[in-house]
């Protein structure tokens, strides 16, 4: 049993990882304003949504599995407050910091119209904090940090991410950008 | 002649609903002109556009679960329909 939530726990984990870093790529997507492949503005929105949704409750299933799990020695507190747990409790915090984060993210998502727009898009620009938090505690805490497998993983993330967060500083990034500004594309 | 106007303005109104275009808040980003395209084209700048309407634009029935599609996505929170 004990084994079985130490695997549920960690793998939960990883997986959690890759969906949230998907989420990001999908948000930096939707706001450059185009459509993908296949995939209209619209349906961007959604996948974002669905895939953070997912990413959540795979978060929700890490810690849980783990909060059972004796190795893990995961006390309540660390559900919330971070870095008093008793093992790794610095790297073990910053998952607690990265899930408080997305609580809030998913929170003020989808009670978007209620909190309106500028609490919204304050919070959600803290999605570029969550994530490399997240990753961290993966690579501190993480068990299977040191296996190939999972820093291939590790790898694919960061280059996904990277690659979407340098198109968004580039200045073509908004769609009719160019136009908008006067220039010609 | 002007009570059959009103009977035709009443009937008008009831078959559709009034979408509401925030200018100050829309960034063209172009969702809701993917839902709606019976109703709004997008401008040279990516803006929607609904021809013959300002900022008032009038849902027909059929259109509406489309709109309201349109109100809840849109990233920008720049869209809601008028009571009736
Ligand atoms: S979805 Fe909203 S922000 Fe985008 S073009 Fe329509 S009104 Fe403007």
């Amino acid at each position: 049993m004990n084994e079985a939530l130490w695997a549920l726990g960690r793998g939960t984990g990883v997986v959690a990882l890759a969906l949230l870093s998907l989420s990001v790529v999908l948000g930096i997507v939707h706001r450059s304003g185009r459509p993908l492949p296949g995939l209209p503005r619209f349906s961007v929105t959604l996948v974002h949504r669905d895939v953070s949704l997912l990413g959540a409750v795979f978060t929700l299933i890490h810690v849980i599995a783990l909060f059972f799990d004796p190795q893990a020695q995961l006390n309540l507190v660390d559900f919330i407050l971070p870095f008093l747990g008793t093992a790794n409790p610095f790297w073990l915090g910053l998952g607690t910091v990265a899930s408080d984060v997305l609580v809030a993210l998913i929170l003020t998502g989808l009670l978007r119209r209620s909190v309106g727009f500028r609490v919204f898009r304050f919070v959600h620009w803290f999605a570029y904090a969550m994530w490399p938090i997240a990753l961290l505690h993966s690579f501190g805490d993480g068990t299977d940090s040191a296996a190939a497998w999972f820093n291939v993983v590790a790898v694919l993330c960061v280059a996904a991410v990277a690659s979407a967060v340098i198109w968004r500083l580039t200045t073509g990034f908004v769609e009719f950008k160019k136009l908008r500004t006067g220039e010609l594309p | 002649m002007s009570a059959l106007r009103n009977e035709l303005r009443r009937e008008l109104r009831r078959e559709s609903a009034l979408l509401h275009i925030d200018w100050t808040a829309c960034d063209g980003r172009g969702l809701c002109t993917e839902l709606l395209p019976e109703l709004l084209q997008r401008d040279e700048w990516g803006y929607p556009l609904s021809l013959g309407y300002g900022s008032n634009v009038p849902v027909p029935r059929a259109l509406m679960d489309a709109a309201q599609d349109a109100v809840a996505l849109c990233p920008r929170q720049a869209l809601r329909m008028l009571g009736r």
